[in-house]
């Protein structure tokens, strides 16, 4: 080999003794990892294809493979760690920016897990959430700071537009080319039968998908990819994508390999051409210019759909989110530093941004402090992997959740963590037609309303447990958390009292 | 031909007219309204007086016509339709517009054109009659930007860092443009005749719409700036 | 240990409370006695009473009642008082000694009247002003506490049981047209009088039983809107989230308790009056962040008339019965015999139903 060897990190294990020989390894792997040797009659793979997507894995009828991380190592260094001089040599081979695909990987602190949920015990009562109504219905957009009434002195009762969500949980954006048509079809199904809302993400709206509208978020990001009038229209509430938490202050770049026929036609560029997505919006510059943009939004649809403001949770965040508050926007969303991407750049998104759970907590209270936290509601996103990640969202102060790591776990995802490379072997970020057919969206909506089913019944346990039976009475409840193994710094900032106090 | 007096009319009310059952209208006495005509179609409009920012945002098929000059974002993310401007336009015009065209007498500020796309046979134009300032055409990805330079007054055609990030589409300078710098991943040549016969049409109609005579405007040459690749940034990364 | 306010302390609780519809009055002696049989409802640290129309001489004046920790304290706070209100009255309010209630603080009183050339300098309206020095000397002040601050009324407690703090504060010596009680039985022992119940802003007084779920969702609310929850307390912050609704808002009453008792959307999608319907989607879509869950009952008493409410799950007991000109509500029915052996029509209303009664107009 050469000096730019680099050992895999992967080692596909087949046990020949139960190995059949039946080539659905080979014909599951988009990268080429398995073959077959026609001489000895054999099954062969070359590990430094391997992503370690496990289909094969899943797909073998005999349990014959496995994947497993190399024993190849370099010497122990606690300081130059193996990831660490591997990287340096892809660079030094390439000259190229590492890209890395879906969140953050590093060990930094996941502030949900140091954040413990409450339970009622005898001073009040908690609540059997199967046999004693239990409600989770959640409706976002502006508050009216003042009742109004009508000339009669009856109470006029019209608000500003409100997206009703069954359930504090809703599908986070992901275009159409990052993900498949598959998958956003799974998506849209899914939202249309849970009573939420997926995200088009910047890539437009296919039109197949238009009759899911009202359980759909268009989004308006720098590219303005698919943007145009009937686009507007068709979905429930508009997303002005600022920033993604995975690469904050960064554009979007999808590879014009990916735009072909349906994809080039809903994002509106020529078939082969890079989808680029500036850093900012260049008609927004400075604050004020947000106020244009969300305002020419509203015009253009007649004030009838509440207007979301994305942006990611970076160390300025409560003071944005006042800016934001303060522009005209009906729903804040703020995506935290280990929220997923079909592409990134590998620095980026492992060291710009903050945890989502700080930004939360430093926003609603800023937004209280104002007095100006009924003017907006709060969706968070970046890494809400379970149920009690949502109720603890909710308490520290969220209206709701975006999930979208968890959505693709349900597709079938497992995290390999290449989505760049356009190969997903589950159908889900590819372009390739003999792959997204892998992914049957009948399915696919099915396990996506499994997961929200189950999360759902979760998050009543844990509020009939807290005596509250409604989700509202848990938004911004943080009596209801304690922390565990924090520093008074991050208490303060989480406005929460230490376990035991 | 209706006629609204915009005085004392907020942006909001302006639109709310504008969406009635009428198709002609004039707006008088404009001044730094945004948002006019968002989303519109089937309308056709004059405005007397200084339009705000956004006009014609989203426009979906829409003729409108601004007597004087317009600020920035002018037909920002439009579709369809036309907008013509008898003096200059702001900053960032024709943002990401993807079919309609901007035909505009005076100059055009920062950025016109920033990221036009294309589809097919849906090709945006925009036609800037004096001179356009910096990044003109940055990320261009499709659609056709012409500048011609008819009264300069000394200045150069364009600004600096013109279609820096362009990937699609094509732009006209009538100009030798011998001492403006492109970036490399374009190729500036002077504009054959096959080529300007792409565009004589538009050139045609904007000497209709400005009272110029189409052999004026082609008795200078033309430098055609079109991008090398459709992927320009391909070599930038590596898997990781 | 901490004392309330520096961290909160659940508690359970009895109420009572009466009034006469026709305006006529009633000593306190009455309302005091009905606590007896609901002794056990109480654990003897905390008891208080709220009364109305018992300052007849002074009713154009707001009626501060107030604990000072020491003497300093109290001409300091006078001091503040006088650079913004005129004070006609400055008395202590007159106790017995008992020896089942002790360590009380200073207990004083003012009948003050803001000055108008403050309002029109500030331009803010009286009652906006009244409250908020209430919550300025309650927070910025320490070792001054104003427990009642409105016209023609007053509250009266202290820790102890109920009856007892009736005795204390000679209650017989005033003459109400509504007045209502509180027994608690709070989790800990702060041994601050402050705690205690009733719970007044202005006019508004709570009396409460029940440990709220939705406490700190209610509380980090209505701190938006200049009040301050200082003692931490369930009553504390439903007096807050009334009196917004009813004065900052100008909500009805009835509205106000499809606010904090808001039906389920199940109920609200079942209503076959339209105009409920959309009334109710609103008030509980513009308001989600007062909504109350978990267990409570409570009496609202303000100028003219009495509001009870139970939760919209019914976890708590209340009871309602009537005679002649008057209502009475309690926590048990025995405390409404107590007032009143041949009272009728009991019932117990249901969970969210508020029960309002006016003094007829013209009465008072």
């Amino acid at each position: 080999m050469s000096i730019e060897f680099i050992y895999p990190e992967f080692e596909i294990i087949r046990n020949e003794n139960r190995c059949i020989s039946c080539h659905i390894c080979e014909q599951q792997c988009a990268n080429k990892a398995h073959g077959y040797d026609e001489k000895h009659r054999i099954m062969t793979c070359d590990d430094s294809k391997c992503v370690n997507c496990q289909r094969c894995v899943s797909f073998c009828p005999a349990r014959a493979l496995k994947i497993v991380k190399s024993d190849c190592t370099l010497r122990e260094n606690a300081n130059w760690s193996t990831q660490t001089v591997k990287e340096i040599y892809k660079q030094a081979n390439s000259g190229g920016v590492l890209l890395s695909s879906m969140g953050n990987p590093k060990p930094f602190p996941i502030y949900w897990d140091k954040i413990l949920i409450n339970a009622s015990q005898v001073t009040n009562p908690s609540i059997d959430p199967l046999r004693e109504p239990m409600e989770t219905r959640v409706y976002l957009g502006k508050k009216p700071p003042k009742v109004q009434r009508t000339k009669d002195g009856k109470l006029d009762c019209s608000l500003p537009p409100q997206l009703e969500l069954s359930m504090p949980v809703m599908f986070s954006a992901m275009s159409y080319g990052s993900i498949s048509y598959n998958a956003h079809k799974s998506l849209a199904l899914a939202a249309t039968e849970l009573g939420i809302l997926y995200n088009t993400g910047e890539g437009g709206l296919h039109e197949d998908f238009y009759c899911y509208g009202e359980n759909t978020i268009v989004q308006v990001a720098s590219g303005r990819f698919g943007v145009h009038a009937d686009y507007l229209e068709a979905g429930a509430a508009i997303e002005v994508k600022i920033g993604q938490g995975a690469k904050p202050g960064i554009g979007g770049h999808l590879p014009g390999t990916k735009i072909a026929g349906d994809i080039s036609r809903t994002r509106m560029i020529p078939e082969g051409s890079d989808a680029i997505s500036p850093a900012p919006h260049h008609d927004i510059y400075s604050i004020e210019d947000l106020r244009q943009l969300v305002f020419s939004l509203k015009e253009a649809t007649e004030y009838k759909k509440p207007v979301i403001v994305k942006v990611a949770a970076v160390h300025n965040i409560a003071a944005i989110a006042s800016g934001i508050a303060r522009s005209g926007a009906d729903i804040i969303a703020i995506d935290g530093f280990r929220g997923g991407t079909g592409a990134a750049p590998t620095r980026i998104r492992d060291h710009a941004g903050i945890p989502i759970e700080l930004a939360l907590a430093a926003v609603d209270q800023r937004l209280r402090e104002e007095g100006i936290r009924n003017h907006v509601s709060l969706i968070v996103g970046g890494s809400i992997r379970n149920a009690a990640d949502v109720v603890k969202a909710i308490a520290l102060g969220a209206d709701a959740c975006y999930v979208a790591t968890a959505a693709l776990l349900a597709l079938g995802c497992h995290l390999c963590r290449t989505c760049q490379s356009g190969k997903c072997n589950w159908g889900i970020a590819t372009q390739r037609p003999e792959l997204v057919k892998r992914l049957n969206p009948t399915v696919g909506s099915q396990r996506l309303i499994h997961l929200m089913t189950a999360w759902k019944h979760e998050i009543k346990e844990f509020m009939g447990g807290m005596g509250i039976n409604s989700i509202e009475a848990l938004r911004g409840n943080r009596l209801m958390l304690r922390g565990i193994g924090l520093t008074e710094k991050e208490l303060e900032i989480l406005g929460i009292f230490h376990a035991g106090e | 031909m209706q006629t609204i007096d915009a005085t004392d009319l907020d942006f909001r009310t302006v639109n709310e007219v504008l969406r009635e059952a009428g198709s002609d209208y004039i707006i008088e006495g404009c001044c730094g309204q945004r948002f006019i005509a968002a989303g519109m179609s089937g309308k056709n409009l004059t405005i007397n007086g200084i339009p705000g920012n956004a006009l014609g945002a989203y426009l979906n098929n829409a003729n409108i016509t601004v007597n004087a000059n317009a600020q920035d974002a002018v037909g920002d993310t439009m579709n369809e339709g036309k907008i013509l401007i008898h003096g200059s336009i702001g900053d960032a015009a024709g943002y990401a517009m993807r079919g309609g065209k901007i035909y505009v007498k005076g100059n055009a500020g920062y950025r016109a054109g920033i990221h036009m796309k294309a589809y097919k046979d849906k090709i945006p134009v925009m036609i800037i009659g004096g001179c356009a300032g910096s990044f003109l055409g940055e990320y261009q990805a499709g659609g056709v930007i012409i500048v011609l330079g008819l009264h300069t007054d000394g200045r150069r055609i364009v600004g600096n860092f013109p279609c820096t990030g362009m990937h699609g589409g094509k732009i006209f300078l009538r100009d030798s443009c011998e001492d403006i710098h492109f970036p490399k991943q374009v190729t500036a040549r002077c504009a054959a005749a096959e080529e300007l016969d792409e565009i004589r049409e538009y050139l045609y109609e904007y000497c209709l719409d400005f009272g110029y005579s189409i052999e004026e405007l082609l008795s200078e040459p033309f430098t055609v700036i079109t991008p090398d690749s459709k992927n320009p940034y391909k070599q930038m990364y590596v898997a990781n | 240990m901490k004392i309330e306010g520096q961290v909160r302390i659940p508690s359970g609780c009895a109420i009572s409370a009466v009034i006469s519809k026709d305006g006529n009055k009633m000593s306190g002696e009455m309302v005091t006695n009905s606590m007896k049989p609901m002794h056990d409802r109480s654990n003897g640290l905390g008891g208080g009473f709220a009364g109305y129309g018992i300052y007849p001489e002074y009713k154009d004046f707001y009626a501060f009642h107030m604990f000072f920790d020491s003497r300093g304290t109290r001409k300091e706070c006078e001091a503040f008082l006088k650079e913004s209100f005129e004070i006609v009255q400055s008395e202590i309010i007159p106790t017995r000694k008992i020896p089942s209630i002790t360590d009380e603080p200073i207990i004083w009183r003012y009948f003050v009247i803001p000055l108008k050339s403050v309002l029109v300098s500030l331009q803010t309206d009286e009652k906006e002003f009244v409250a908020k020095t209430v919550m300025k000397i309650n927070t910025e002040m320490p070792g001054a506490y104003v427990f009642s601050s409105g016209k023609n009324m007053g509250t009266f407690k202290a820790v102890g049981f109920p009856e007892d703090v009736g005795v204390f504060y000679k209650l017989e010596e005033y003459e109400g047209y509504s007045w209502t009680a509180h027994g608690r039985y709070p989790t800990n022992t702060p041994g601050w009088w402050g705690g205690a119940h009733p719970f007044t802003l202005l006019d508004y007084s709570v009396v409460h039983n029940g440990e709220i779920s939705s406490y700190d969702a209610n509380r980090r609310f209505i701190e938006m809107f200049g009040y301050k929850c200082t003692l931490r307390t369930d009553t504390e912050v439903i007096t807050y989230i009334m009196d917004y609704l009813l004065r900052i808002q100008g909500l009805t009453l009835g509205e106000s308790a499809s606010v904090i008792a808001a039906p389920f959307w199940s109920t609200i999608a079942a209503k076959t009056d339209l105009d409920d319907q959309k009334k109710h989607t609103y008030l509980r879509t513009i308001f989600s962040s007062l909504l109350i869950t978990g267990p409570f009952s409570i009496v609202l008493g303000f100028e003219g008339g009495l509001m009870a409410l139970n939760d919209r799950l019914k976890l708590r007991s209340m009871v309602v019965g009537e005679k002649d000109d008057k209502v009475f509500i309690a926590s048990e029915e025995a405390a409404v015999r107590t007032m009143e052996p041949n009272a009728e029509n009991i019932w117990s209303p249901a969970g969210g139903e508020p029960v309002i009664v006016k003094v007829k107009e013209g009465a008072l």
